[in-house]
């Protein structure tokens, strides 16, 4: 091999930027968010796997259409009529942002920005 | 025929994807093949480089454009024609951060008069750029995936990509750059005659891998949502080796993960690997010093030598005889 030396130090740097995540974190991973349901209540206003997947962009319709059209009756995939609001519907059950909402937020790095005009719930004595 | 076998094949590649989840082969499809293709990619990656650090350069061959150092009073081209290996190591620096020797792409043109004229294109030049740097923002913006805690510099990344907020989750810019970049590489090697007669099927392979894998992912990330905390906790496994299958992950994603894995199996053995070959070029990465300093073919025979005065010692006799003047 020609020029060994410097070939060699360019492949550990590429070998080194290529494998990044694998020892970043020392093998280490983040515990699986666990984030706390409200108890006593069974459903939601969609199903389960649909606010997992899809709750941001039905909070981002909600948006629109209560505060842009002023109209905020939601009808949910089984028919039933929601009440549009996030401090009146959302956060009845789910009061506490730092349990429920932070939790998957900080794992996967979600900075929505709900909070630039709504208040923080009281739970939590950040304003930020 | 050369742009729609590929086209096919990505097609084709999608569907073993989508028909590996509905079959419940999740644990292949997230855990295996992404080990597979991130040992070859790595692996291969080396191979090919060592593969090229063995060939010799026969000659000192720089590609150069400029006036090279001469006479003290020529002007010397520093960057076009590099003198020192400082000169080069800036002229590699212009090449492989700013792509200058595609900006200095011209094009002819047969205008009435008849008349031949040449002028600068940067239609390639500015598709690469975009395509490149769109290209790495999509995958520093990934890391969020990957990597825990995510450091300051990804979150930077990601402010400034989604920093027009729009729709929630918020657009990222990087990856509309790189839809455009790939499909303005591809318009260019569709509309262009020339380009296109010597285009091959390993052109438009990465080309509709690449626009398979934006396309995927932004289906997933604005239409056909999936559950992205599973995503991250099946992605971490991979990265700290306990892997986990999470349930209820589309096959959205698994299509995405799936041309991804092929791309990086695939990049060793493409033309992808200009990556590592732009570093490797002897028409880049030398001095244009041929008259300064000597470069010695490392395939050269050793010649056993016979000088001058050693021929004289040998004949010194003969060459008396015949009265031959001797120095």
């Amino acid at each position: 091999m020609y020029d060994s030396g410097k070939v060699i130090i360019g492949l550990v740097i590429f070998v080194a930027i290529a494998t990044f995540p694998f020892w970043f974190g020392m093998g280490k991973a983040a515990p699986m968010p666990e984030p706390q349901l409200p108890k006593g209540k069974k459903e939601c206003v969609e199903s389960k796997e649909f606010m997992r997947s899809t709750h941001m962009q039905l909070l981002n319709e909600w948006r629109d259409q209560a505060l842009r059209d002023g109209d905020r009756t939601y009808v949910n995939h089984e028919g039933k009529k929601i009440w549009i609001s996030l401090q009146n519907t959302c956060m009845k059950c789910h009061d506490n942002k730092e349990v429920f909402c932070d939790k998957c937020h900080i794992y996967a790095n979600v900075k929505p920005y709900c909070w630039d005009c709504h208040f923080i719930p009281k739970e939590s004595k950040q304003w930020n | 025929m050369r742009i729609v076998m590929p086209f096919i094949i990505v097609v084709g590649l999608a569907l073993t994807a989508w028909a590996g989840w509905a079959i419940h082969l999740q644990g292949f499809f997230g855990v295996l093949v992404p080990y597979a293709a991130a040992l070859i990619f790595v692996a291969g990656f080396c191979k090919k480089v060592v593969d090229w650090a063995k060939s010799p350069v026969p000659f000192k061959i720089p590609t150069t454009a400029g006036q090279q150092k001469s006479l003290p009073w020529i002007k010397h081209s520093n960057i076009e024609s590099p003198f020192t290996t400082g000169q080069v190591i800036i002229r590699m620096f212009f090449e492989v951060f700013f792509f200058r020797s595609l900006f200095r792409n011209l094009k002819g043109e047969l205008r009435s008069g008849p008349s031949l004229i040449y002028g600068p294109t940067k239609w390639l030049w500015f598709s690469a750029i975009l395509f490149h740097y769109g290209f790495l923002l999509v995958i520093l913006h990934h890391l969020r995936l990957a990597i825990h805690p995510v450091p300051c510099c990804v979150d930077l990344i990601d402010k400034v990509d989604s920093m027009f907020q729009i729709g929630a989750p918020p657009i990222y810019l990087s990856g509309f750059i790189l839809l455009l970049g790939v499909t303005a590489l591809f318009l260019r090697r569709i509309l262009i005659p020339q380009v296109r007669y010597i285009s091959l099927v390993n052109d438009y392979f990465p080309l509709f891998l690449i626009m398979g894998i934006v396309i995927s992912g932004m289906l997933m990330r604005y239409v056909i949502r999936t559950d992205i905390v599973g995503v991250k906790a099946l992605i971490m496994g991979l990265v700290t080796f306990h892997p986990v299958v999470p349930d209820g992950i589309g096959a959205i994603f698994y299509i995405h993960l799936f041309l991804v894995c092929c791309l990086f199996a695939y990049f060793p053995f493409s033309k992808l690997m200009h990556m590592g070959g732009v570093f490797m070029s002897p028409t880049r990465n030398l001095p244009n010093n041929n008259r300064a300093e000597r470069h010695v073919n490392p395939w050269d025979p050793k010649v056993k030598l016979h000088t001058y005065e050693e021929w004289v010692e040998d004949y010194r006799d003969k060459l008396e005889e015949a009265q031959i003047p001797i120095d």
